[in-house]
């Protein structure tokens, strides 16, 4: 059986890589879709604890965060479209009118 | 009689109701409201003192305390902590201090809303002036009535306002509102000693109440539940505040300039009343003090050193007003000079003789303004006695009575001081008695002279009126001439009723009523030793012959002579001339020290940014902290991924502080 | 307690908030074009219904014990109650301070007040949840209305940008936050709050590293929410680009929200590790009010000048979470801090909105020159606003901030004290400042037109009256937040007895 910490150190490189994507990434879109990946670290590890405890509430735990992320989407995109109209681009550099 | 002290607290609250209505209302219901409702305030507060002091003689102790309503409950049920439950009340204490004060306060207040009358009837603002000048008086009363230290900060904080309110009042003057701004940032910094002394006191005491603080200092240091390096830490950040309010060394800054509000204004904020905010604070926790002698040491040697100061700037100024602005730090410093040694009667004596004197001279100086469409400068003077002739008459007594010339007012009070000053000391060599004492005098000798000065080149030398401003020379109107006369009264005979006695060494009227309010305070205190060195009466033969001498000095350089540059004194000063009309490079001093330092420091935080616009020591502060705002804000890219990144290594950090620890 | 109804009723308030929100979408759709205005008031109504339903638990003496509903997912109590009315008074002052502006700026009236009135009901779900998970969908219920109410002003570029970088960053950040979470429940294999203080004491879990990293970035995540330094990256932009009225209520509710949070996370399951996050409190606190009141001073543009303003006044209430030694003193001084901070922020928020024009316009401090020539009851109120958020007294900003100052020292942080009180100090240059341009500076060549709506001037006149009770008379909401702060440190473990 995969120990518990497995799951663990995996989903905390995921969770890693989300943090990097949006640090490093310009396009919204994808910055959007670095934060998508870290909630899904949390649901690796979410389910690497539930099976060790054999409890449920930590698979419920995975399905609000998957609704709450269904949420962030819809909201997301939408803030995002309204961007791109007046910009005519996502790219997050540009997004600068107030400063100081 | 009981009833006027039940009742005390409706001193404050008058004039505040007074501002309120004058500040809402005053514009649509006319002048005539607005200085019945300003002046009628003020009488009525100044009856209900009245009745209050009348009262307080009948009430065994002299003491009457009265919590209104708890204002803050500081205790807790459940937490444990220092300090059992405690509140902050809205609540006043009326004693013989307090009593003193507010006479003083709504009597000379009175007289001064009866002079505003006249002095400000053409301008504009009147109804936002009245309303300014209750709102002060309401914070004033506030200030010296209240019974612990929280609500004394409340009126400290709002006698602030309004002094910064009436500094300005004239805000389409650029040097007034700049005026107003120096007092604000500088009484920051005293505020700030102010606060955290106030909060230091709270965290060894448990209370803030003056009653139980000044009963619990002696009997806790004893126990040593409170070290005496806290109570001196305590003391000495009072102090702080106390030199930002009464414009002492190094906070004087501001006083000078805040001559630019009104005469009247000048007269009750910035000479008889507000100022002597920080004295009356210090005699009100004497027993603190008692228990500190390194802070009554600096407190003591402050005070003469900024009377000497002062005088010898005060000597070398041509604006009348500034002449007197100086003169008041001068005396304050005198006044704290006595509070320092613990001789809080002496203090209070002066306090009251000079809000008498004080009062008088800015309103005479007041009235010559208006006689002369605005004019203050001392060299655009000269024989006024002849057009003038009251307000010559009534600056004439109150000149005496600064420079100390027996029996007006003045004299006795100052004597008082020098005597104690020489009798008390300090147990440190740096402020032992013949040090403050002579200290005190020199700055006595100074202040006859440079008075003097002020007085003959304004009323004698020659004549050197503009001839526009000539032909206009008129007497003010009765309701400015009749509050000099009454303030003229009080500068002759409101000394020697309260302190004849010293002649003889005795106690005084004065003293005897006051001094059980630090009798209880000091109970168990080892008896101060009280060895006067040299008979009273010989002191006072010697001030006399000081005062005259200066009188002298100054009558044989101006009286007859006409005005010429350099002017007697400056010839004979030669360089030290410059060197005191400069104030002593101080300004230089603050300048280089707060501005360019301040500028190099910001300049060193925020790289290389616009620095215009600064030229004072106080907005040099102010600037350095604006420009590392400044830098501080250009961290704001407005860029997503530089305020994620800043998150993330916020994370990191507090993560690895969790986990690592 | 096993009848559901009856655990319904304790719920009364979120409850009333929640059919309000829906009922303001369904109007919207009912009600023709020209009586959209009516909205307004079904949002105002709901909040007050509301707060009727808080008064009538505070009543029925639900406040001294607390209450587990829903299997212990839930706790009704004095501190959830408090919290509770602080939520519907931004909301009411919200929903006032929008009317006109709603309809001046062309908003979608429906989307806007169902959005605030969901905002409002997050909040109150946080501040009455027991358990992490219900916790952090009460979160996203009120990110998810912000984020959105942020953006809805869709014709100006600013709103849409400001909706962007909140959202962007405020999901990063509730990833942290539930990454948090998940952590915590693998270490303790709980999520509710009490269940993890027992954890943490029956298993000794005090040098656990999955559980410290887990409440390392709990904090983080709620952090960001109250604007710490340096978490705070976003306020200032999110706050000028917002639609004023959302600033306005946000800035208030939002913050009382997160630090509700907060604090009863720590208090209540970390109350045993105070060692550990007390001191990283305590140097998030000074740094964000030193930061915050500095930088506020280089602004010239007012609602930016109250962004940096609200990040230094999250630095006063993290100093009274911080003073966690002195249990519920440090937590009532919060509260209360809370309650005043909404009404003296929104307050001034208000006049802000007063002074303003269409667009955004007449929001620079210039705008401000000569204010209490032409309109002094106006010029008296931004006054009295100025001077309670920079401390002064008589106001209740000064009682707030003397609360906090009082906890601190009983929790021995003296040094922390003294810093608050320099912090103040340089915060009275930028207030005053204000109050200074009202009133000692010559107006400008064209005197501001103000806005006359009678909603507006009754939030004005609310949050005025607020601020001076709460100044001079604060014993009865004192008291209330005192009980309310005892319900969580009594109900939760011990303060004494720690390791």
């Amino acid at each position: 059986m995969v120990p518990t910490i497995a799951y663990v150190i995996v989903s905390a490189v995921l969770f890693t890589i989300g943090v990097a994507g949006v640090l490093l990434r310009r396009n919204a879109l994808i910055v959007f879709m670095s934060i998508e990946l870290m909630l899904n670290a949390v649901n690796l590890s979410l389910a690497g604890f539930a099976r060790q405890f054999g409890s449920a509430t930590g698979q419920v735990f995975i399905l609000f965060v998957l609704a709450v992320a269904a949420a962030e989407v819809a909201v997301g995109l939408a803030i995002i479209l309204a961007v791109f109209r007046h910009r005519d681009t996502v790219d997050v550099d540009n997004m600068n009118l107030m400063k100081w | 009689m009981q009833w006027f002290l039940e009742i005390a607290w409706w001193i404050p609250l008058v004039p505040l109701l007074g501002a309120i209505a004058n500040g809402l209302a005053g514009k649509r219901l006319g002048k005539t409201f607005v200085s019945t409702v300003g002046v009628g305030t003020v009488a009525a507060a100044f009856g209900l003192a009245l009745g209050a002091l009348a009262a307080l003689l009948a009430v065994p102790g002299r003491q009457f305390q009265r919590d209104l309503f708890a204002w803050i409950p500081l205790g807790s049920p459940g937490a444990g902590g220092f300090g059992a439950t405690f509140e902050a009340p809205v609540g006043y204490l009326v004693d013989p201090l307090a009593a003193v004060m507010i006479l003083v306060v709504t009597g000379v207040g009175l007289l001064i809303h009866v002079y505003s009358v006249g002095y400000m009837g053409h301008d504009e603002g009147y109804s936002r002036y009245f309303a300014y000048l209750n709102l002060f008086t309401a914070s004033m009363l506030l200030l010296v009535l209240a019974n612990n230290f929280l609500l004394m900060f409340v009126g400290w904080e709002g006698v602030g306002l309004c002094s910064y309110l009436l500094i300005g009042f004239w805000y389409q003057k650029e040097s007034a509102a700049a005026a107003g701004k120096k007092a604000f940032i500088v009484n920051r910094v005293g505020d700030f000693g102010f606060v955290i002394g106030m909060l230091l006191l709270f965290l060894a005491f448990g209370t803030l109440r003056f009653t139980e603080v000044n009963g619990l200092a002696r009997p806790l240091v004893e126990q040593g539940m409170v070290t005496a390096g806290m109570i001196t830490a305590i003391t000495l950040l009072l102090f702080v505040g106390a030199t930002g309010k009464s414009a002492q060394l190094p906070l004087w800054v501001w006083l000078p300039d805040a001559m630019e509000g009104p005469t009247p204004v000048s007269a009750l904020i910035h000479a008889a009343t507000m100022v002597t905010a920080g004295v009356y604070m210090i005699a009100r926790t004497g027993a603190l003090w008692a228990l500190a002698p390194l802070s009554g040491a600096v407190v003591a040697i402050t005070g003469a050193l900024t009377a000497l100061f002062a005088a010898t700037i005060a000597l070398t100024q041509y604006d009348l007003k500034r002449v007197l602005a100086y003169s008041t730090i001068s005396q304050l410093g005198l006044m704290l000079l006595a509070a320092g040694v613990g001789a809080y009667t002496a203090a209070i004596f002066h306090l009251m003789t000079h809000a008498f004197f004080k009062g008088l001279l800015f309103l005479a100086a007041g009235s010559i303004m208006h006689a002369l469409g605005n004019r203050i400068d001392l060299r655009e003077m000269g024989q006024l006695r002849r057009r003038l002739p009251q307000t010559f008459l009534t600056f004439g007594v109150g000149w005496l009575a600064i420079a100390g010339v027996p029996p007006l007012a003045g004299f006795w009070s100052k004597d008082e001081i020098l005597a104690e000053a020489l009798a008390l000391g300090t147990p440190y060599w740096w402020a032992s008695g013949p040090v403050l004492w002579g200290i005190g005098t020199l700055a006595s000798f100074l202040t006859a002279f440079y008075m003097s000065r002020a007085f003959y080149l304004a009323f004698f030398s020659d004549q050197r009126l503009d001839r526009h401003v000539e032909a206009h020379v008129h007497e003010s109107p009765r309701s400015m001439t009749r509050p000099l006369w009454i303030l003229a009264g009080l500068s002759i005979l409101g000394g020697a009723p309260f302190g004849w006695q010293a002649l003889g060494g005795g106690q005084t009227t004065l003293g005897a009523f006051l001094d059980p309010v630090w009798a209880v305070a000091a109970h168990g205190a080892p008896e101060a030793a009280h060895h006067a060195p040299v008979p009273n009466w010989v002191l006072m033969l010697f001030a006399t012959g000081v005062a005259v001498v200066g009188i002298l000095i100054a009558r044989a350089g101006y009286r007859t002579r006409p005005f010429e540059t350099p002017e007697p004194a400056q010839r004979t000063l030669g360089p030290f001339w410059a060197f005191f009309e400069d104030k002593w490079h101080i300004e230089a001093i603050y300048h280089a020290v707060f501005v360019r330092g301040g500028t190099a420091l910001a300049r060193f935080l925020a790289g290389p940014v616009d620095q215009g616009g600064v030229d004072r020591a106080v907005n040099g502060v102010a600037g350095a902290v604006g420009k590392v705002g400044t830098g501080l804000s250009r961290a704001q890219t407005g860029l997503v991924r530089s305020y994620a990144m800043s998150i993330l290594a916020g994370a990191i950090l507090v993560v690895a502080y969790f986990a690592f620890r | 307690m096993s009848n559901s109804a009856a655990q319904l009723a304790y719920l009364a308030p979120e409850l009333v908030v929640a059919v309000g929100a829906v009922a303001v979408l369904a109007l919207d759709i009912l009600l023709p074009e020209r009586s959209r205005r009516l909205l307004a008031r079904a949002t105002a109504a709901a909040l007050l219904a509301s707060l009727a339903a808080v008064w009538w638990l505070y009543a029925g003496e639900v406040a001294g014990r607390p209450e587990r509903l829903f299997t212990g997912t839930l706790v009704r109590d004095g501190y959830s109650l408090f919290l509770d009315a602080v939520f519907l008074l931004a909301g009411i002052l919200g929903a006032l301070v929008s009317a006109r502006y709603v309809d001046r700026e062309g908003l979608q009236s429906g989307e806007y007040y169902a959005l605030m009135l969901f905002a409002v009901l997050g909040m109150m779900l946080m501040a009455v949840s027991a358990e992490l998970v219900t916790l952090f969908i009460s979160y996203e219920i009120l990110s998810l209305s912000v984020y959105v109410l942020s953006g809805i002003a869709r014709g100006r570029a600013e709103s849409a940008e400001a909706a962007m970088k909140y959202f962007l960053l405020g999901a990063f950040s509730s990833g942290f936050l539930i990454y948090g979470i998940a952590l915590i429940y693998g270490a303790t294999g709980t999520t509710a709050l009490e269940a993890i203080g027992a954890a943490v004491m029956s298993r000794g879990l005090f040098g656990n590293s999955l559980l410290l990293i887990g409440m390392a970035l709990v904090t983080v995540g709620f952090a960001f929410k109250v604007a710490a330094v340096p978490f705070h990256g976003w306020v200032p932009d999110v706050y000028q680009g917002a639609p004023l009225p959302v600033t306005a209520f946000m800035s208030a509710g939002v913050k009382a929200a997160a630090f509700g949070a907060l604090a009863r996370v720590l208090f209540t399951a970390f109350g045993s590790l105070s060692a550990v996050w007390q001191p990283a409190l305590w140097l998030l606190a000074l740094l964000t009010m030193v930061l915050g009141n500095t930088a506020a001073i280089a602004q010239t543009n007012i609602k930016r000048m109250l962004a940096y303003s609200s990040i230094a006044h999250a630095g006063y209430m993290l100093a009274g979470v911080a003073a966690y030694t002195a249990g519920d003193v440090a937590l009532g001084s919060v509260l209360y801090y809370a309650l005043v901070y909404t009404a003296m922020n929104i307050g001034a928020f208000a006049v802000v909105l007063v002074v303003g024009r269409e667009g955004e316009g007449n929001q620079e401090l210039s705008d401000y020159r000569g204010l209490a020539v032409r309109h002094p009851w106006v010029a008296a109120g931004m006054a009295l606003f100025m001077v309670s958020l920079s401390g002064l007294p008589p106001t209740a900003g000064f009682l707030g901030k003397f609360y906090i100052l009082n906890a601190a020292l009983r929790a021995n942080l003296i040094g922390l004290a003294v810093a608050l009180v320099l912090a103040s100090l340089i915060s009275w240059y930028y207030y005053l400042r204000v109050v200074w341009l009202m009133y000692f500076i010559k107006p400008g060549e064209a005197p501001p037109t103000l806005s006359g709506a009678p909603s507006l001037r009754l939030a004005v006149g609310m949050a005025a009256v607020l601020v001076l009770i709460l100044g001079l008379w604060p014993s009865a909401a004192l008291n209330l937040a005192q009980v309310a702060a005892l319900t969580v440190t009594a109900g939760g473990l011990p303060v004494i007895g720690r390791p």
